[in-house]
Formats: C-alpha cells, sequence, structure tokens
C-alpha cells in the first residue's frame, strides 16, 4: 500500500494537456477506453430501439426507413467503433509493455497519432448519423450502396480512416513485442496476452489496407461512376463482395483473438495453475490468424460462386474449428484440478468458455454448405456471431477491464455488484440471443422491419432478454464509475498473479518500473512461486 | 537510468540503445511498406480479374498508352533510386554536401515523373478516355473500354500520390541533412525515406509492362 501522494502515471504530470499531448502507452489506453466504452454505450442503446420495435409484430415505434438506420448505425459502431479497437486499443495498450518489462511501445507518437486519427474517423461516423444515417447494413455491400441517397461516403470515409488507427496500433505492438521485450525475455517467456494481440496486430497489418482500397473504390464508383463494382458498366457487385470479406473475415479474428488472448491470463491467474498447454495456445492463434486469410468465400455461398470454390471454403471454414477447439480444451484442462476462485473475472471467462463454444459449433452448422443455404440471412446468423462477438469478446473484454481495472486506476470495483452483473449479464445475453437461434431455425430473417404473427412470443421473450442485459451492464457502469471515486485502495497484486505488470505498484509509476525489472519465473509458474495478494 | 550521461540526443527514453532504436524504426517501416503493398494489392486483383474477362478490349486499350513516356518514366524512376541510395551512402561516409546533391537529384526525377504524367493525363482528358461514366472516346474496340481506364487512373493515380508524398519527405530530408541532423552514426530518418522511395519505384516497376506493354 501506497500513501495516496505517491507520484504514479495518473497524477504526475498534472494539467489537461499533459493528457491531450501524452506519449505514455497507459494513458493513451485510457483514452481510448473512455472513448470505447462510451460508443458501446451508443451502440448498446440502438439495440435497445431496435429490440422494442422487434417486441410485436407490426410494431411502429421508429419508421421503416429509421429501423435500417438503427441496424446499421448498431453494427457499424459496435464493429468499427467498439469492438476493433476495444482489446488490442484500450487494455493491449495499458497491459502490452508493462508485460513485456518495457517502458513504453516501441512508437509512442505513433500511438497517440492512432488514438487521434480514431476520434477524427468516429467523427465522420457519427456526423453520417446527423447527415442523414446509413441504412446499407454495415457492409455497404453494392448496388445499394452506391444508389442509396443516404451519406453512404462519409460513413465509408470514417471507416477508412479508422482503418489507419487499427493499422498503427498493430504495427507498433509487432514491433514492441520483437525489440522491445525484456533481456533475457524470450518468445516462451511471453504471457499468452501477448501472444494473443502478436496474431491480432498481424491480421491488423495485413487485411486493414485491403479494405482501405475497397473502401475508396466503392466511394470513387459512388461519386464518379467508375463501373468496377456496376454490373449495367461490365462490373461486378461480387467482387466487392470479395473484397470486403477478404478484409472482414480475418477482421472477426481482430476481434476474438485479444478475447482468447485474455481468457489465457485469466484462467491461469484465477485456477492458481500454470497454464496447460502453453505453446498449444501460443501458436494456436498463428494458426488461426494464418487461416483467417483464406475462408472469407463462405459468406458469399448464396452469392453465386463457383461450387468447387464453394466447397473449398466451406472445407477450409472447418479448419478453424481446429485451433479454436485446442484453446478451448486448454483452458478447462488448465482448470482441472485448479483451486478455482470465482471472482468477477473468472465469471466472465466460464461465461466466455459457455457462450463462446455454442458460437463456435453453430459457426461449423454454417460453414456447411447444404445447412447454410437453409440458414444464411437468417435469425441463426445473427444469434451465431452475438455467440462468438458478444459471448466471446465482450465478455472477455469485461474479464479483462474487471482484472487490470485496480491496475489501471488503483480502485477496486464492488465484488458483490460485481457477481450480479456478470450473472444478470449472463441470463440476460442467453435470453436474448439463444431464443434467435430458434427464430432463425424456424425461418426468421433478419433486417426485417415487421414479421408474421407466428414468431411474436420469440420475439417478444428476445426483447425481454435484452432488458435484462441492459440492467446488467447499468450495474455494471455505475459500480465501475463509483469505485473511482470510492473504491477501495487497491493493492499493486490484487489477485495474487504472476505476469510483470503485478510486480509494481497500483496505479503504475509514470515509467511504468522504478528499476528495470528482472525475470525470475515464467508467467504462469503457479507451481512454484506463491505470489501474495496484495 | 544508468546511462543517462552518454545517451545521445536522439534516442528516445524508452529504448535502451542506439541499436535497438534503430532495429524498431526499420521493422516497422519494413511492415509499413507491407501494408503498402496490400492496399495496391486490391488493385492488382481487380486489374487481374477485369484483364481475364476483357482480354482483347485490355489489348486494345493499351495501344492509346504513349509507351515511350512510360519508358521514360520508368527509366526516371529507376535512376532516382540509384541516386537515393547514393545520397544514403554519402551521409555514411560523413559527406553532406554529396548528399544533398544527390537527394536534389532524386527530388528533380521525382518532379520530371509527375511532369511527364501530367501531360498523359491531359491527353486522355482531352480524348475523353477517361474512368466509367466520364469515358466519351470512341474507337476502342472491345465491350467496357472504360474499364480500363478506370483501372489506369486508380492505380497510377494512388502511385502518383504516392510520388507526391515522397517529394515532400525527401524535401524534408533534405532540410534535416541540411541542419546536419544526420551522421556517419545516425541516418536512420534518411534509410527509411529510401526504403520508401524504393517501393514507390517497385510499384510503377509493375504498373509500366501491366498497363503499358499488353501483348
Amino acid at each position: 500500500m501506497q500513501s495516496p501522494t505517491v507520484a504514479n502515471y495518473l497524477n504526475s504530470p498534472t494539467g489537461w494537456k499533459s493528457w491531450l499531448f501524452t506519449l505514455d502507452h497507459k494513458r493513451i489506453g485510457i483514452m481510448y477506453l473512455a472513448a470505447i466504452m462510451t460508443f458501446f454505450a451508443v451502440g448498446g442503446v440502438l439495440a435497445l430501439i431496435i429490440r422494442l420495435q422487434l417486441l410485436s409484430p407490426h410494431g411502429t415505434l421508429v419508421s421503416a426507413n429509421t429501423y435500417n438506420q438503427l441496424f446499421t448505425l448498431h453494427g457499424a459502431i459496435m464493429i468499427f467503433l467498439f469492438i476493433i479497437p476495444s482489446i488490442p486499443a484500450s487494455l493491449g495498450n495499458f497491459v502490452l509493455p508493462q508485460m513485456l518489462g518495457a517502458k513504453d511501445v516501441a512508437f509512442p507518437r505513433l500511438n497517440l497519432a492512432s488514438w487521434y486519427v480514431y476520434v477524427f474517423g468516429s467523427l465522420f461516423a457519427l456526423y453520417s448519423i446527423v447527415a442523414g444515417a446509413v441504412d446499407t447494413g454495415w457492409t455497404f455491400y453494392t448496388p445499394y450502396s452506391t444508389t442509396t441517397n443516404t451519406s453512404v461516403v462519409s460513413m465509408t470515409l470514417g471507416v477508412f480512416i479508422l482503418g489507419f488507427s487499427s493499422i498503427f496500433t498493430g504495427l507498433n505492438f509487432i514491433v514492441t513485442i520483437h525489440k522491445l521485450r525484456l533481456p533475457g525475455m524470450t518468445w516462451f517467456d511471453m504471457p499468452l496476452f501477448v501472444w494473443g494481440l502478436y496474431a491480432t496486430a498481424i491480421i491488423q497489418v495485413l487485411a486493414t489496407p485491403v479494405l482501405g482500397i475497397t473502401l475508396v473504390l466503392l466511394i470513387l464508383e459512388r461519386t464518379m461512376g467508375i463501373g468496377i463494382f456496376d454490373p449495367a458498366m461490365g462490373g461486378d457487385p461480387v467482387l466487392y463482395q470479395h473484397f470486403f470479406w477478404f478484409y472482414s473475415h480475418p477482421a472477426v479474428y481482430i476481434m476474438i483473438l485479444p478475447g482468447m488472448a485474455i481468457i489465457s491470463e485469466l484462467v491461469a491467474a484465477f485456477t492458481h495453475k500454470k497454464i496447460f498447454g502453453y505453446k498449444a495456445i501460443a501458436f494456436s492463434s498463428l494458426a488461426i490468424a494464418f487461416i483467417s486469410f483464406l475462408v472469407w468465400g463462405h459468406h458469399m455461398f448464396t452469392s453465386g460462386q463457383s461450387e468447387l470454390a464453394a466447397m473449398m471454403f466451406s472445407f477450409l471454414t472447418f479448419l478453424v474449428a481446429i485451433p479454436s477447439g485446442i484453446k478451448v480444451f486448454n483452458w478447462v484442462a488448465t482448470m482441472y484440478k485448479g483451486r478455482i476462485s470465482l471472482e468477477t473475472p473468472m465469471l466472465y471467462t466460464l461465461s466466455f468458455l459457455f457462450l463462446f463454444s455454442i458460437g463456435g459449433l453453430t459457426g461449423i452448422f454454417l460453414g456447411a454448405l447444404g445447412v447454410d443455404v437453409h440458414l444464411h440471412s437468417t435469425y441463426f446468423i445473427v444469434a451465431h456471431f452475438h455467440y462468438v462477438m458478444m459471448g466471446g469478446t465482450v465478455m472477455a473484454f469485461l474479464g479483462g477491464l474487471h482484472y487490470w481495472w485496480p491496475k489501471m486506476f488503483g480502485k477496486m470495483y464492488s465484488e458483490f455488484w460485481g457477481r450480479i452483473a456478470t450473472i444478470l449479464v449472463f441470463i440476460g445475453f442467453n435470453v436474448t440471443f439463444f431464443t434467435q437461434f430458434i427464430l432463425g431455425a424456424k425461418g426468421m430473417p433478419r433486417r426485417y422491419y415487421n414479421y408474421l404473427d407466428q414468431y411474436q412470443p420469440l420475439h417478444a421473450f428476445s426483447s425481454y432478454g435484452s432488458w435484462i442485459l441492459g440492467l446488467g451492464f447499468l450495474i455494471m457502469f455505475i459500480y465501475l464509475i463509483h469505485s473511482l471515486f470510492k473504491g477501495k485502495k487497491a493493492p499493486g497484486n490484487p489477485w495474487g498473479a504472476l505476469t510483470l505488470e503485478w510486480t509494481n505498484s497500483s496505479p503504475p509509476p509514470t515509467e511504468n518500473f522504478e528499476t528495470t525489472p528482472v525475470l525470475t519465473h515464467g508467467p504462469y509458474a503457479y507451481d512454484t512461486v506463491v505470489a501474495d495478494r496484495g | 537510468m544508468t546511462h543517462a550521461d552518454n545517451r545521445p540526443a536522439h534516442l528516445a527514453h524508452h529504448f535502451t540503445d542506439v541499436e535497438q532504436q534503430k532495429d524498431s524504426a526499420k521493422l516497422g517501416m519494413w511492415l509499413f511498406l507491407l501494408t503498402e503493398v496490400l492496399l495496391f494489392g486490391g488493385l492488382f486483383a481487380a486489374y487481374a480479374i477485369y484483364r481475364s474477362t476483357h482480354i482483347d478490349m485490355f489489348y486494345n486499350a493499351h495501344k492509346f498508352l504513349d509507351v515511350r513516356l512510360g519508358a521514360l518514366n520508368t527509366f526516371v524512376l529507376i535512376f532516382s533510386s540509384v541516386t537515393m541510395a547514393l545520397a544514403i551512402r554519402s551521409v555514411q561516409l560523413g559527406d553532406r554536401r554529396k548528399a544533398l546533391v544527390n537527394l536534389g537529384i532524386t527530388l528533380v526525377c521525382a518532379g520530371i515523373f509527375l511532369v511527364v504524367k501530367y501531360f498523359e493525363y491531359s491527353h486522355k482528358f482531352h480524348m475523353g478516355q477517361l474512368p466509367g461514366k466520364f469515358y466519351t472516346f470512341n474507337g476502342i474496340a472491345g465491350s467496357n473500354p472504360h474499364i480500363f481506364f478506370s483501372i489506369y487512373f486508380m492505380m497510377t493515380g494512388l502511385h502518383g500520390i504516392h510520388v507526391l508524398g515522397g517529394i515532400g519527405t525527401i524535401g524534408w530530408m533534405m532540410v534535416r541533412t541540411a541542419k546536419g541532423e544526420f551522421s556517419a552514426d545516425y541516418y536512420t530518418p534518411l534509410e527509411l525515406t529510401g526504403l520508401y522511395w524504393h517501393l514507390v519505384d517497385i510499384i510503377w516497376i509493375f504498373l509500366f509492362p501491366l498497363l503499358y506493354l499488353i501483348g
């Protein structure tokens, strides 16, 4: 424990300028966290309105046009403004250099630039809400996106700009991991969180430029009629889909890999046991990153792709299940005979394991060609990606947020309310989205404004779930904010974890470590080292 | 901080030594170049697809590009890559004046490239050989000749923007060289600029045969 006057990264230097021009990766991480949580709240409120509209089959809460704009904005905000930057840019920025024993990321100025580019891109996206919200869906498929009179250009320009911030973060992390590890720390001494972020960064660097050029082509198609995607001019709209998913399928792994990376930390820390299959988990991250580039065609099984291509993409899609399965089995094996303590981060870890497994397995259904013809563009898809993205990534993100919260702010959150909120989120999530698997299997198409009466009970049940979910998040926001002002002071290592970031004080000093740390044990040496909580 | 006294001014606080800083910068630059390759990759993919579906039209349309001007520009850019490399060599040998001369020649070459490109573009504007719906030229056999010019302007335009970026960066490097910021011990920014400039050249070396020399 330290007295409140001790200098740390939060209170030294002082003044708003020291924040806006900071080059400290920890402060940039906090600034990202604030922005990301704001957009998460906005996207969440949009989702609640969508569910409210769908409460009854002939609902007229919003107009049909507004409804189209609502689900587009919900998707675009959640994907591009929240989930893609979420874990790497906020928690990753804060923790990664500390885990490596470094003073900062390799390029601190690029890191700050990434935040400003993110804010700048977000402004474009927000502007397009004011200036006639986009109604194309977050995928901006041609030909509709080139003919609708909504503000597609400013929205896609925003996403184009956001891509740079993602590339900056990824590039920075790769170099940091290669060059700034503590002397003596080998690749296999690194925490698995770092491995996960490394795999993520590779995808960010390799895939994002392709999205960039795709959106430039879309903007030129719309403004100058270059004809590349316009069948009337000899172009091909399916080419747009290929380009888009060449980025956006790997982007799905930009979203899930950091989540998996967090789970590897949490599962070891809260079972107080050496992680099972360290190398298998590490290499499976790279395997997922590699395979992610070869499966984009499974978004186009029904878009007129050749049968041969569809079969190959289907087969390659099944391959993703192997490294994902390796991870899940290793986490479960880590828990076996462990000393499991059920604090909030561990509850989120268990939620992740349960929900991600369902999300992953239903992905296999969708990867099977015959089944996909029946299920594509139904609520089954909606449920599937919410199980992976929200049940997977968001659960892991919240687990990580609670795990590192004491380190970030030096305050403990209320464990009691934390557990209550986690349970509400878990129940609310399943009520909302498991129902949608059934809806989809019964043939309810996604993105419909009104629907047949027969789907009403399930839709209503799903909407009730969204209220439980919303309540869970509301409680979480309240106790987290409350903890900043009234929370108990956090010790340096509240969980008894063994990675390097827990060896310094909470919150850490401006330079991360008082003296250069010395690596005395591996990140998961729970079998030989006992770290006291505190 | 143990070596507080013998840290050179250009060494940032979070690096242990000059070597680490230099290696990091180089790796970062190579990753950036990789993103550039993928950015152009989308256009190369579009080129490959439309050329395979419009074999005759691409052949007929390419005749309206001036091979002599394209070849001249190819030569100019390759020559500028040589002078860029010589500039770095001069700094390594501590010859600031020679480095400035070589950077200056590189800059002039980049300028010549853009001037030639300007004449090519204005000729096409004049003839109505423009992308997509602005295409008004009559006289290319085959379907959808505007697609060829959409791709031509997209590829050369994006490349031209990169040449402009190169001019700005090389100019900035000249200022820093003139101020004496670089020496045989420290010239990383100059070296990174060189890497970028070589990439811009290499992309052109692919664009030239793909657009001007269709057989």
